[in-house]
């Protein structure tokens, strides 16, 4: 008997909850640690990035209506869904960052752990960032946090799973849709996530993920006047990098840009939470 | 067929004989062309101009019950003024509006631009005609220059085409100087060898546009409908020597879609058509992405919906 064809893939991109290829017909090939052929990747262009912010902007009125109870939900579905799937991710994670598999399995179950973390968030960051606030005259004074809206993020290079949902976990579960372009030569992890997502109830566009060259498409999400902040965690030093956030000046969008070398399996914090929130501030009068 | 060609008379057997002598439509060679003609790439400096155009053939549209003065006032700021950041931007080619919001409009507009009221019971069109005639003199006389009216489809699909060719005459004379147009409604007319029947017949008996829906069925304008009543207005125009126009309504949202259309018109009339008397597009929120698309080209950078008016 012959031996069997492996099936070569050749991964998309996902935008709107669906999986189009990129607009462009590019593709990139994606190898492992030692440098063997993993798969093709979709290389995602500006048009596509333009078109996953009509997807996001769509979704973001629904998904930051949802009550945050519901949001936690939502995330906390995605865990389970990625519990299924557990084996798949640890193999994928190995081949990408070349590990051991023992330690390919902690980052599973730390990006799993991570949703659940943030889950329980959803509904506890109003009582945290919002606030009852005391005033000199007859109003019941209030501030509460509201999602920032479209945000367009790049995810950690090094970390390709627990990286990337460090980074997308804490934009979404304030009601924000985030279009987020994945390490570029560790994709696979995030398209297995976009799978997850598709199959777990995240409406459509509420994630969107552009593989390809993020100092290609961040310029142009910068200069998007419908894009409302930037996460340029992932993002190479270098004149990408300074072009984006010259961009991202023109219409003055909240840019969160950390230092590098993050430990992401330490506790996050709320930090990311609160960069992507607007606090809201209501005078309402006060009958006496 | 210029020298020999003569009209049918107004009679219900001429026409009969006239409309079901027309050459049957290639309904799949109608698609595959309207198809392959959208798939046409229009760049640049091309595509700067044709949404310019563009802009200047819509008839910014409000046709709701919850209509009111207030709405129609602001409509017409935007059709007069469509993007106040950037005067180089042309106005639109009309409103269009209700009859008894014609005043207010005419009052907006002044003389710049084109009031269209839909009249004759718009949009089923089922009542008397002595209703849809005192329909179209109140419209005119409120200051519509031009009257966007429905064909009594229930009429046309009995084959009863004089009773629609009668009425299209009577509401023409009502019309007085206002200029006519013809609502086909094609969403309903089921086949595109009605379209061209109805294309026909709206134009032997005077309209000086031809129009594709209400806007209230859907489907409203699509391309194949479109280009069948091109071709229709082109055969005509070879026949008569009268240029009538078209109005694509209802249904076309986005400029890439306008465009596909601008492409329809110059593929299938010749240029000679892309001009606002001879081209509309009846839309609402095509403005808006029209004005998105131009400043994306003039600043170079994408645009987002905070940046036009919400309608």
């Amino acid at each position: 008997m012959s031996e069997r064809l492996t099936v070569r893939k050749t991964h998309k991109l996902f935008i709107g909850g669906a999986f189009p290829r990129s607009e462009s017909g590019r593709t990139y090939e994606v190898h492992d640690a030692t440098g063997s052929f993993l798969a093709n990747m979709s290389q995602a262009s500006r048009k596509d990035a333009r078109n996953a912010v009509l997807a996001a902007r769509k979704a973001v009125d629904g998904w930051s209506a949802a009550t945050a109870y519901n949001r936690g939900q939502v995330l906390y579905r995605i865990a389970e869904i990625m519990d299924g799937r557990r084996d798949q991710f640890a193999t994928e994670v190995a081949a990408a960052e070349g590990c051991s598999d023992a330690e390919a399995n902690r980052q599973v179950d730390l990006a799993i752990d991570r949703w659940v973390w943030y889950a329980g968030w959803a509904d506890k960051i109003a009582q945290v960032l919002g606030s009852a606030n005391p005033v000199a005259g007859p109003f019941f004074d209030f501030s509460v946090p509201e999602p920032t809206g479209v945000v367009a993020a790049v995810a950690p290079q090094e970390s390709s799973l627990l990286g990337l949902v460090s980074v997308v976990a804490p934009i979404i579960v304030s009601g924000n849709a985030v279009l987020v372009v994945p390490s570029h030569d560790r994709p696979i992890p995030a398209i297995s996530l976009a799978e997850v997502l598709a199959t777990s109830d995240v409406p459509d566009g509420v994630v969107n993920i552009l593989t390809g060259d993020a100092t290609e498409m961040m310029p142009w999400l910068a200069a998007h006047a419908d894009v409302n902040a930037l996460d340029l965690t992932g993002m190479e030093p270098g004149e990408g990098a300074t072009t984006t956030e010259r961009e991202a000046a023109g219409t003055i969008k909240r840019v969160m840009r950390p230092a590098p070398d993050i430990d992401w399996s330490a506790d996050p914090g709320i930090a990311r939470i609160r960069f992507f929130v607007e606090t809201k501030t209501v005078w309402h009068p006060m009958g006496t | 067929m210029t020298d020999a060609w003569q009209p049918p008379g107004g009679d219900q057997a001429s026409l009969r004989a006239f409309l079901h002598g027309l050459p049957g439509v290639d309904e799949v060679g109608a698609r595959g062309r309207a198809a392959a003609l959208a798939t046409r790439s229009i760049k640049t400096e091309s595509k700067r101009w044709a949404i310019d155009m563009a802009i200047a053939m819509v008839d910014l549209t409000t046709l709701e019950g919850m209509d009111t003065p207030g709405k129609v006032r602001a409509l017409c700021a935007k059709a007069l003024r469509p993007d106040p950041s950037d005067p180089t931007t042309p106005s639109v080619a009309a409103v269009c509006v209700y009859p008894d919001l014609v005043g207010i409009a005419r009052a907006s507009v002044g003389q710049d631009l084109h009031v269209a009221a839909v009249a004759t019971a718009f949009p089923s069109g089922r009542s008397s005609l002595d209703i849809k005639l005192q329909d179209t003199a109140d419209a005119v006389a409120a200051g519509a220059d031009e009257i966007d009216m429905v064909i009594d489809r229930g009429a046309f699909l009995a084959g009863d085409y004089a009773t629609v060719y009668e009425e299209i005459t009577a509401v023409k004379s009502a019309c007085g100087d206002a200029h006519l147009k013809v609502i086909l409604e094609t969403g309903e007319l089921h086949t595109l060898d009605n379209v061209r029947r109805a294309s026909w017949l709206a134009m032997l008996a005077g309209a000086d546009f031809i129009k594709t829906s209400t806007g209230k069925v859907t489907p409203a304008a699509t391309p194949p409908v479109t280009l069948v009543m091109l071709e229709a207005v082109r055969d005509f125009e070879r026949a008569t020597e009268r240029r009538i126009g078209v109005k694509a309504a209802g249904g076309i949202r986005t400029s890439k879609e306008a465009i596909a259309y601008l492409v329809l018109v110059s593929e299938t009339v010749g240029d000679a058509w892309l001009t606002p008397d001879l081209f509309r597009f009846g839309a609402s929120s095509l403005l808006n992405d029209l004005l998105l698309q131009r400043q994306r080209m003039i600043t170079g950078h994408y645009s987002g919906p905070d940046y036009v008016t919400i309608d």
